[in-house]
């Protein structure tokens, strides 16, 4: 026997489960530590986009319980539109089972591996199978089914499938057992914290082995779900397009109008012309000489971008900056989103925030959060295309100190949203440096920058106002002092004056020939509404002007006026009275106001 | 107005700063105060009195900056201290008053400068000279030779003195505060203003005084307030004509500028202390050229300040005009002495008598 007959006998295919059970870094469960989190973040994942089609906010559980020694029990719940019975088994016992794999718009899961290999994980390290329920309708019931894979054939191995009651109308949940550790409980944490800035429509309760936190919505806009778009000519390649003329009964032309995406009869005709094929001929027909001159054609005609608007899915500038402003209390936060763009027939949309100081660490890196179609990526920093866009930006010009990485109190925020995430590897850790999004990268992030320069020096032109301001309030009272002295009078209250120069709010009271006068003086910046109150037993019936409510208790009257008041703005109040009794400022906070009374 | 008079009429001036500081605390409003901006670009020609004075330009110092706050607390502090040194009787100097300043914490000056800066204001808002605060300058008067006869308030008594006959071989020396004296009679034509000491004493030697009927005044370069305020007084008292002898270069001319039109620096008191009717003697740059005077090139700087002359309004004169281009085509200055190089009795027997004949003075 040759060696090559032996050989042929050891030669067989590999079933994609065999292959994943011994390249488990690829997708993200390289290590106990790191598989609860792949594992909570495919689920999560799952969840999300679940909700995002059946267009309801997102409820969604997660809890993380140790059920001896190294074993964690791990599920995951949501308020989905559920799975039907029939499909529980593949979805989550088959690996390369989905339903977004063949479509093209945003997505956070794609090739349907994700939470199937976390069901492989724990029946490789404990043996456990999977529990999964789930409810489609509060007309039907829910169906709870025990399973495994079959990782010789990648095929879903059921244990049991049940109908069961259940509290939900509609849902799934998830429960896996494998073993692992808490040891990188900090990041999982971080991770459904940034999951919940830049999906600031869902709600995350947590249950971290008996710590519950919850990540609370800040929006409740249902996002609109991205809708699937046909291939963009310019994206597309000769296998793909070999499978798609073979499935088609249209001729040429129609076939290119319906199946690409912004191809129109002028454009398609085009592309006949050019690689010299009728556009009346049979799309099965096409020969292998004229696949390959019409996908020549295809790159050269000029076609619009894809459709961005209605397969992408920015989060926004605005609940950006509320979902980062509801997790980090900042001092300045802006959020740029960039206008679509297209690399290789994607359309792409680049979004970015910036933050600065407030609880931020003022020392170290600046904090990085990296997305990519709102899933937060973890892992692999440094071999991101998002960082080496960040260190090539020179944030000195920006009044920040850099050594590669900015430092001080920043968080940057950038999340990249396509059709087609261009990934580094399966585990969906790391952006690859494809230059038409480094491009837009790099743009919002200076865009941002100018920013929050033009922040930085007009807080520090405040600060200095501040310290002058001090210095001046030091001199104002030996000024005082000194000219009483030589105008031999009691020293004047020279508090308005010093609260004018601190550019606070100085309310006066006083009483001149039977005139109450009540003067209040906004230095502030303050833009809002104050309520002054005054009681006394003048009931100032013929104030100027009248309050706005008067309320008494025995003799004495309690007068009540509403001011809106804009920085810088001074209002007046006269009565004929006696005066006497207290004065009272509210609605402004006590750090900036100066009550002087000069009647008591 | 008698010195009690003037003690309270200076006490209540300084006050109505004082006071007007307080009423504006008491009403809630930051102190400030207005006063002239004190640069050449605020300085004019009066017609009537025909000397410079502030213009209309005034700046605002208000506590509202840390800097002005300082400077109205300083200023707070020599009002102070001013009433108690008039009430008390007492006086000092400029530079006692900057050293007193020593113990005034924050209000402590930081230079003479500065103190003496600030006593200028004090003089612009009450429109008083600082003689009525008490205040004196340190430096020595000039002195006077020459057919006059005057009276000075001394601490022990009224004294009556001849500049001539009274005094020594240097003069009669002019006191700071020139309110102190009285000018009683002269015998003089004209009065001769002279930059230095050493022409000074050529006449007080030769005689010229005697010869001439003429008084001479020592400048001792830029002149004092007290030796300028001297001069404007014999000219407004007696009518005598004054004429200024400096040595010629353009340092010089500024010399006779102040005397005639005042400085920017006392410009608010321009009018008792310039004399406009005074005249330029010499030494001319034409001079320089028709006597062959031993001269000096001119150095970039002297080019300068005839250059910036002969754009300052004080100098807008056909006479200068001619003057100073005629110096800056020769290149050359001369000093007053240089007369002496064609003898010692040249410049009182040919040079000044010429020059006056020439004026009409003679």
């Amino acid at each position: 026997m040759v060696l090559a007959d032996e050989l042929a006998k050891a030669q067989r295919s590999i079933s994609v489960a065999e292959f994943f059970e011994k390249n488990k870094h690829l997708l993200g469960f390289d290590s106990p530590t790191r598989g609860i989190i792949t594992t909570v973040k495919e689920a999560v994942d799952n969840a999300l986009d679940a909700c995002e089609e059946a267009e309801v906010l997102p409820d969604i559980y997660v809890g993380i319980k140790r059920i001896s020694g190294d074993v964690f029990r791990i599920i995951v719940e949501d308020n989905g539109p559920g799975i039907i019975p029939e499909q529980i088994p593949y979805v989550f016992g088959k690996l390369l089972y989905g339903s977004r794999f063949h479509q093209i718009k945003q997505s956070r899961g794609q090739q349907g591996i994700g939470i199937s290999a976390a069901v492989l994980y724990a029946q490789l390290t404990t043996g456990t199978p999977t529990l999964v329920i789930s409810r489609t309708s509060a007309a039907t019931p829910a169906c709870q089914v025990l399973l495994q894979i079959k990782i010789e054939t990648n095929e879903p191995d059921i244990i049991s499938s049940t109908e069961i009651e259940w509290d939900r109308t509609h849902g799934t949940r998830v429960q896996i057992e494998f073993k692992s550790s808490l040891a990188a409980k900090k990041r999982l944490l971080e991770y459904l914290r940034y999951t919940a800035v830049v999906n600031p429509h869902a709600r995350i309760r947590v249950d971290l082995d008996d710590e519950p936190e919850t990540f609370e919505r800040v929006s409740a806009e249902i996002i609109v779900c991205p809708k699937a778009i046909q291939p963009h000519p310019h994206g597309i390649e000769i296998g793909q397009l070999q499978r798609m003329l073979a499935s088609s009964d249209d001729p040429v032309e129609q076939f290119l109008i319906l199946g690409f995406s912004r191809v129109g009869k002028k454009t398609a005709i085009e592309m006949c012309q050019i690689s010299g094929i009728s556009p009346e001929k049979p799309a099965k027909e096409i020969t292998k000489d004229e696949q390959r001159q019409l996908i020549t054609a295809m790159q050269q005609v000029n076609v619009p971008a894809p459709p961005a608007s209605l397969c992408l899915s920015p989060i926004g500038e605005d609940l950006i900056i509320r979902g980062l402003q509801k997790e980090f209390p900042m001092d300045f936060i802006r959020a740029r989103t960039r206008p679509s763009s297209v690399f290789s027939g994607h359309p792409f949309m680049v979004e970015a925030a910036l933050g600065y100081g407030g609880k931020l660490p003022p020392e170290g890196n600046a904090q990085i959060l990296r997305f990519a179609n709102r899933v937060p990526l973890m892992y692999q920093q440094g071999a991101c295309a998002i960082t080496s866009c960040i260190t090539e930006i020179n944030w000195k010009s920006y009044s920040i100190s850099q050594q590669g990485l900015p430092i001080g109190p920043l968080l940057i925020l950038v999340h990249v949203a396509s059709t087609n995430v261009p990934f580094t590897s399966e585990s969906k850790d790391a952006i690859a440096s494809i230059p038409e999004i480094e491009k837009e990268v790099t743009l919002a992030l200076q865009e941002l920058g100018r920013d929050l320069k033009q922040f930085l020096s007009r807080r520090d032109r405040n600060r200095l106002a501040e310290d002058r301001a001090r210095a001046v309030c030091a001199i104002i009272p030996e000024i005082a002092s000194k000219v009483s002295e030589i105008v031999e009078l009691p020293v004047p209250d020279i508090s308005p004056i010093e609260g004018r120069i601190m550019r606070k709010m100085v309310v006066k009271r006083d009483l001149t020939d039977g005139l109450v006068t009540i003067d209040l003086n906004n230095y502030t910046t303050f833009d809002g509404i104050v309520s002054v109150y005054e009681t006394s037993l003048d009931d100032a019936a013929g104030a100027k002007p009248p309050a706005d409510f008067v309320t008494s208790v025995g003799n004495e009257f309690t007068k009540v006026w509403q001011i809106p008041l804009t920085p810088g703005a001074s209002w007046k109040v006269t009565w004929k009275g006696r005066g006497g009794g207290t004065l009272d400022i509210r609605g402004i906070e006590a750090g900036k106001l100066v009550v002087v009374d000069l009647n008591v | 107005m008698s010195k009690s008079d003037l003690n309270r009429k200076a006490i209540e001036s300084l006050q109505k700063i004082a006071q007007n500081w307080y009423d504006q605390m008491k009403g809630g409003v930051i102190p400030s105060i207005n006063l002239p901006t004190r640069t050449k670009h605020n300085i004019e020609f009066d017609d009537e009195s025909e000397v410079w004075k502030y213009g209309e330009k005034e700046s605002t110092r208000s506590a509202a900056s840390a800097k002005s706050a300082m400077h109205i607390l300083k200023m707070a502090w020599v009002i102070w201290f001013l009433k108690k040194q008039i009430g008390e009787n007492r006086s000092s100097t400029l530079r006692e008053l900057y050293y007193i300043s020593e113990g005034w914490k924050k209000a402590k000056f930081g230079a003479q400068d500065e103190s003496n800066f600030l006593i200028e204001d004090l003089e612009i808002l009450t429109d008083m000279q600082r003689e009525a605060f008490h205040l004196r300058p340190e430096e020595d008067g000039a002195t006077i030779f020459g057919p006059i006869e005057l009276k000075e308030v001394t601490r022990r008594g009224e004294r009556k003195i001849h500049c001539r006959d009274d005094v020594g071989e240097a003069g009669y020396q002019i006191p700071t505060n020139v309110d102190t004296i009285d000018f009683l009679d002269h015998d003089a034509r004209f009065v001769v203003a002279i930059e230095t000491g050493g022409m000074y004493a050529r006449l007080i030697e030769n005689g010229f005084d005697e010869d001439y009927k003429a008084i001479l005044v020592h400048l001792k370069g830029q002149p004092a307030r007290s030796t300028r305020r001297v001069l404007n007084r014999i000219n407004d008292q007696f009518k005598l004509p004054v004429v200024v002898f400096t040595d010629g270069d353009p340092w010089s001319y500024r010399i006779y500028a102040s005397v005639a039109y005042g400085a920017i620096k006392s410009a608010h008191m321009s009018e008792i202390l310039a004399t406009p009717q005074a005249r330029f003697i010499g030494v001319q740059p034409s001079d320089i050229r028709d006597y062959n005077l031993p001269s000096d090139h001119l150095n970039e700087r002297d080019i300068a300040a005839l250059q910036s002359e002969l754009s300052d309004p004080r100098f807008a004169t056909d006479y200068w005009k001619e003057q100073i281009n005629l110096q800056l085509k020769m290149g050359m200055k001369s000093e007053q002495q240089a007369f002496a190089a064609r003898g010692l009795d040249f410049v009182t027997k040919e040079y000044l008598p010429k020059r006056l004949s020439d004026m009409g003075i003679l």
